[in-house]
């Protein structure tokens, strides 16, 4: 089937004439069609907008003009503006958002010829690991434990809907964002390719900013071939975003192939908690194994502040969030709820529009930074910040890279984790330090739980260098040859069940 | 550090976040969850160590201060819940 291919692959049958690219994107359109109302991945599907984009492809292949990415459908988180396509992040505040403007990193995807199927599902504003928190109801992970075929699962989050269409063939690749793990964990959790490039590398600008010094876009793909083809097109300088890194975008396709001989992969003993699942553990050590057997050397690190890195995170991506959510107060843009006057407008429009999880955020956020409080907490947290990234440092000049686990467990049941917000932030453990010090990671799928559930790898890298970070993570994707398929997916449909979509329409 | 109630009060007006009353005990309890957590960074000996506060490890560009942008009012105005003319509309603030 074409919703099967990978982007490699779809690339060279789209160039040698097996099928045009109006097939291509009139499959995954008909894929999204069946499985989306189950599924919930999608926001908003942008059907006429796709195909105009196809036909293009089709006239550009034809006309040898084609591009990188020329005839490839994907799906677009709903964080990143789409011109004239509704942009929600997930909120009710922004229910009505049409921006008149494209973010950088959709604009080079664009640039390079992909089509966009459609704006996907995502944890409100981007806060969240397991989708839950998206005014527009759940996403519903396609992979089923095997002796429960009726739990619904999580894909993982924020960028649940991303993860979710990607492993159901409904979109050969997808943009996300990680902010604290977002792309990482739900990458491990629906058996797919996710990348956080360092920061800089992808510009933020008309990426709805929740915390701006440690958001990062990136891309989900099937193999990590395909998310080095994403990562090329996606990245490069961007002078409208302050923070963008003025530096040569490497092939990073080209990398996936440099094997791992020789180099030294750093193994931190601090990720090894007590309470860590023996399934876990023993991936990591055959991820290790797998390395050594490719000719890496193999070196025992200590990354002594990875326990602080979620304290550190929870105090300074809220602080960054009070700041950043302040724009949404009713009046240039989004949702407003009238109010008594200017300030009862304000505080009707936030409490109606923002969900529980960001007006926690907020409330945390603005208390950190509040007089008397910041040095406390504010300041202390960009201390230990500081140090997490000097552990990085010192550990990046011993070894190339760093392997360990992506997240502490594979998928969980909707509705499990949701009984204090500390629980949740708990599956971020070992994705969120290299947020806080801007260095490259990856998840690669490297094998299955007792359940027959997808589990990850982390590859970590040093700043910049995602070419060392491509090609560990390629060496892994070759020994492990993970081959598991979703139940959920595009050609593979069981029966619907009476009951099964428990799904809030986004209007508009 | 606790939070009483008074306390979440005033962030939620800091924050411009209307909360019911009978909202008030439920958040001051998770605030306080999460607070408590985060006092784990006290045990860090943090003495001498220069603040971070970001992933860029660069200092910030400059740019000409030039107009670069604009003259689209409508482009700019078109998500506006309510306007008059080319100006946001928001309830009377001066009497």
């Amino acid at each position: 089937m074409l919703t099967d291919l990978t982007i490699a692959q779809a690339q060279e049958g789209l160039r040698t004439g097996q099928f045009t690219a109006v097939e291509l994107t009139t499959a995954h359109l008909a894929a999204i069609d069946a499985l989306n109302p189950r599924l919930n991945a999608f926001l908003t599907v942008s059907h006429t907008q796709a195909l105009d984009r196809a036909r293009a492809a089709d006239a550009a292949l034809a006309a040898g003009a084609a591009r990188a990415l020329t005839g490839i459908p994907l799906a677009i988180k709903d964080l990143f503006c789409t011109e004239g396509v509704r942009t929600t992040a997930g909120s009710k505040i922004l229910q009505p958002f049409v921006p008149p403007y494209e973010s950088t990193v959709t604009a080079n995807l664009l640039r390079d010829g992909a089509v966009f199927l459609g704006k996907a599902n995502m944890d409100e504003f981007a806060m969240g690991s397991s989708n839950m928190t998206s005014a527009y109801g759940p996403v519903e992970n396609p992979w089923k434990r095997r002796q429960d075929e009726d739990a619904v699962l999580v894909p993982g989050g924020s960028s649940g809907g991303s993860a979710a269409a990607v492993a159901a063939r409904l979109a050969m690749g997808a943009t996300g964002t990680d902010t604290g793990g977002s792309i990482r964990q739900p990458a491990s959790f629906c058996g797919l390719v996710g990348v956080k490039p360092s920061y800089g590398r992808c510009s933020r600008w008309g990426v709805v900013a929740f915390a701006s010094s440690l958001d990062h876009p990136g891309p989900f793909a099937r193999t990590v071939q395909d998310s080095a083809i994403l990562l090329r097109s996606m990245a490069g300088f961007d002078p409208k975003d302050s923070t963008s890194a003025d530096r040569p975008v490497p092939d990073y396709e080209a990398a996936c192939k440099r094997g791992v001989k020789g180099l030294r992969i750093g193994v931190p003993r601090e990720y090894r908690s007590d309470g860590m699942a023996a399934e876990i553990d023993t991936l990591w050590q055959q991820g290790v194994a797998w390395l050594q057997a490719a000719g890496a050397e193999i070196v025992d690190v200590s990354l002594p502040h990875t326990k602080y890195g979620l304290a550190a995170y929870y105090i300074v991506a809220p602080a960054e969030a009070s700041s950043n959510l302040a724009r949404y107060d009713g009046v240039r843009f989004g949702l407003r709820t009238d109010g008594a006057d200017l300030r009862d407008l304000y505080e009707r429009t936030r409490a109606a529009g923002f969900g529980a999880e960001v007006k926690r955020r907020v409330l945390i956020g603005t208390y950190v930074l509040s007089a008397g409080y910041y040095d406390a907490y504010y300041l202390r947290a960009q201390k230990v910040r500081a140090l997490i990234l000097r552990d990085f440092t010192e550990a990046f000049g011993r070894v190339d890279a760093l392997l360990t686990p992506t997240a502490p467990s594979a998928a969980f049941g909707q509705g499990e984790k949701m009984d204090d917000p500390i629980t949740m932030y708990l599956n971020d453990v070992f994705t969120v330090p290299a947020n806080l010090a801007g260095v490259p990671a990856i998840s690669v799928p490297a094998g299955l739980d007792a359940n027959g559930l997808p589990l990850g790898l982390q590859v970590i890298g040093k700043p910049f260098d995602e070419e060392t970070m491509f090609a560990v993570s390629a060496a892994i994707e070759q020994a492990a040859g993970f081959a598991a398929l979703p139940t959920l997916m595009a050609g593979a449909l069981p029966a619907p069940r009476a009951g099964a979509f428990p799904v809030p329409r986004a209007g508009g | 550090m606790s939070l009483d109630l008074a306390t979440v009060r005033r962030i939620a007006t800091l924050a411009r976040i209307r909360v019911e009353e009978n909202e008030l005990a439920k958040l001051q309890g998770e605030l306080n969850g999460i607070l408590g957590w985060i006092e784990q960074l006290n045990e860090v000996n943090v003495e001498g160590i220069e603040p971070l506060t970001g992933g860029a490890q660069m200092a910030l560009r400059m740019r000409d201060d030039v107009v670069t942008d604009g003259g689209y009012p409508e482009r700019v105005l078109g998500n506006a819940p309510e306007r008059i003319g080319d100006f946001y509309a928001v309830p009377k603030v001066v009497e």
